[in-house]
């Protein structure tokens, strides 16, 4: 398959990112129209409606781009890291610590801020518990990580379940929404910062990924420097993954495919990969989730369910035209 | 100039000794064949030698320097490695893999010049996959990942080069090829070469020195010429070995195995 340019794809990528970001401003329980919208924004607008865009809708959807960004950014090292197309943010149990530090301080009757608190503790303490024994002595293997991760995702799976089934009633409504992901938390805009930060400690490490694809052995043959890059990459994975997941709940599918997505469209060279990740993975969340508060307006669903509806026709039509062009080569 | 030396090493891989105290020493424009069963440690020594797991005893030295005072970059940019088994899980094109070779000598932000492309395609045309360099790996076969794998060690042009069964995937023409060219890497420009190979004619005829690797610690070391012999590669290869006189000027031998060792 020819690749795309590099170039063109991020420009492509940066534009339908504006639109899609000024569309989710226009949607909400009153329909602004976009030259409203231009006008909040930087001009004079009528006061209310102002207000409504800049401190509700934008902080929402500026998460929304942050935490898509976040988890496909980890999603796309973490498939290096692990040098498996399977792996996603969540493969080595960050979201199931999270959900376990959210869903006890939802049971404790805690505010949202111990909630994030929560998550965030949730999430640092498996990966520590992880990095811990996967580490623990003799060598570092993918495989010995990934088995490692897995395991304590299950038993973060046992604490999750025990949790829903001893629960109150009136918060398992609450909790469920959080564990498929919701936005409805998300308050503020400055996760968007953290994705930028995010995005420019792992640009450095790009070429480096290229390098790791092919193996831990060959990399240190070419040069890398096998125990510290691969504890770079798992902990900005991991932080990145722990914030996103303490801003939105653990949101499937992204992670996963748009590293995928990208990797068909644009082929493996990670100085691409990564920025372009973080902008559709952005993107298709603040899609998703303009879709979930107007789908069945004035209810709102949980954007999780969304993200794999959009995403799964569209990954196979990538995935169908990949194979297409290959064959015929 | 001495390029790649050891000093007293000794390695061990599970408990069994693959060489014990063994000293070697590689000049540039040199080429040593390793040879040895299957399991007696080869990849292992190999492995050693660039760096990437400890010796039991002794020192490894690159131009003069020990080698594990060497950051791996610095080392790359030396020395590089053709592992027997490669694998790529994701898509990428054969360009893409190839300039993966550039990595040792850029900066972290720093991209690919025009004159590292240069490299890597003039290395892609070396292996015969000048027309391959916009196909997805996926859609190689054995010999083209063994010759993309070829061409990516030549993009990184390091002084020493050590190839792990080089020749394993290729067919007769593509052998004699590569060998070839690594002869040239080492005649004209002064590389040192190791490699691990089961064909003795080709490490008889391509190979300066060889170093017999026999299982239990105990390895011959040495010129082509005064170490390969009949009797020496029936110990070698448990199988009685039949050695021809072989034809053309450099006057080698020619070993075959005794196909019917029973009667």
């Amino acid at each position: 398959m020819k690749s795309v340019s590099a170039t063109a794809v991020l420009s492509v990528l940066l534009v339908v990112s504006a639109i899609v970001l000024l569309h989710a401003l226009t949607i909400g329980s009153v329909t602004t129209d976009f030259a409203s919208v231009w006008n909040a924004l930087w001009g004079d607008a009528e006061n209310t409606q102002q207000r409504v865009i800049l401190e509700l809708r934008w902080p929402r959807a500026a998460s929304a781009f942050a935490v898509g960004g976040m988890l496909a950014l980890a999603g796309t090292m973490m498939q290096v890291l692990l040098r498996n197309p399977l792996a996603d943010p969540y493969i080595l149990g960050i979201s199931g610590g999270a959900s376990v530090g959210a869903l006890v301080s939802m049971l404790l009757g805690l505010g949202t801020l111990w909630l994030n608190a929560g998550a965030f503790t949730g999430a640092l303490l498996s990966m520590l518990l992880v990095f811990g024994i996967a580490h623990g002595h003799g060598s570092w293997t993918s495989s010995r990580l990934l088995l490692t991760g897995v395991v304590v995702a299950f038993a973060w799976g046992a604490v999750i379940s025990f949790i829903l089934s001893v629960a109150p009633e009136q918060q398992l409504r609450n909790m469920l929404f959080w564990l498929m992901g919701d936005l409805s938390f998300a308050s503020s805009s400055r996760s968007l910062w953290l994705l930028l930060i995010g995005l420019l400690l792992a640009m450095p490490l790009a070429r480096t990924l290229n390098v790791m694809l092919k193996g831990d052995l060959q990399a240190a043959a070419l040069g890398v420097s096998i125990r510290p890059t691969r504890f770079k990459i798992y902990l900005l994975a991991s932080v990145l993954t722990s914030l996103a997941v303490t801003t939105a709940g653990s949101i499937g599918f992204i992670g996963l495919v748009v590293p995928h997505m990208l990797r068909l469209l644009t082929g493996s060279d990670h100085r691409t990969l990564l920025p372009a990740s973080a902008l559709l993975g952005g993107l298709i969340l603040v899609f998703a989730d303009s879709l979930a508060r107007s789908v069945i307006a004035p209810q709102q669903l949980p954007v999780g369910v969304l993200t794999a509806f959009l995403g799964v026709p569209l990954f196979l039509y990538l995935l169908q035209r990949g194979n297409r062009i290959t064959r015929h080569e | 100039m001495s390029s790649l030396s050891t000093t007293k090493l000794s390695v061990s891989i599970a408990g069994k000794s693959v060489c014990d105290e063994l000293d070697l020493d590689l000049d540039s424009g040199q080429t040593l064949g390793i040879l040895g069963t299957n399991g007696v440690g080869k990849t292992t020594l190999l492995l050693t030698l660039a760096g990437l797991r400890s010796a039991e005893t002794g020192t490894i030295k690159l131009f003069g320097d020990n080698i594990h005072s060497l950051d791996r970059r610095a080392i790359a940019q030396k020395l590089g490695l053709l592992l027997q088994h490669d694998h790529d899980p994701f898509p990428g094109s054969v360009m893409e893999a190839t300039l993966v070779g550039r990595h040792p000598y850029l900066k972290a932000w720093q991209m690919e010049g025009p004159e590292d492309r240069q490299r890597a395609r003039a290395s892609l045309a070396a292996v015969g996959l000048a027309d391959f360099q916009q196909r997805q790996l996926a859609t190689l076969s054995g010999g083209e990942r063994r010759r993309l794998a070829i061409a990516t060690l030549l993009t990184q042009d390091p002084e020493v080069m050590l190839l792990d069964e080089p020749t394993s995937h290729l067919d007769i023409h593509y052998q004699i090829a590569l060998l070839n060219l690594f002869r040239a890497q080492s005649q004209q420009h002064n590389k040192s070469i190791v490699l691990v190979l089961h064909d003795v004619n080709l490490a008889s005829h391509f190979c300066d020195k060889v170093l017999l690797l026999y299982g239990n610690g105990e390895a011959e070391y040495g010129n082509t010429r005064d170490i390969l012999s009949a009797e020496r590669l029936h110990r070698l290869y448990d199988h009685p070995i039949i050695a021809i006189h072989g034809p053309g000027p450099l006057n080698n031998n020619i070993f075959l195995p005794d196909f019917d060792p029973q009667q």
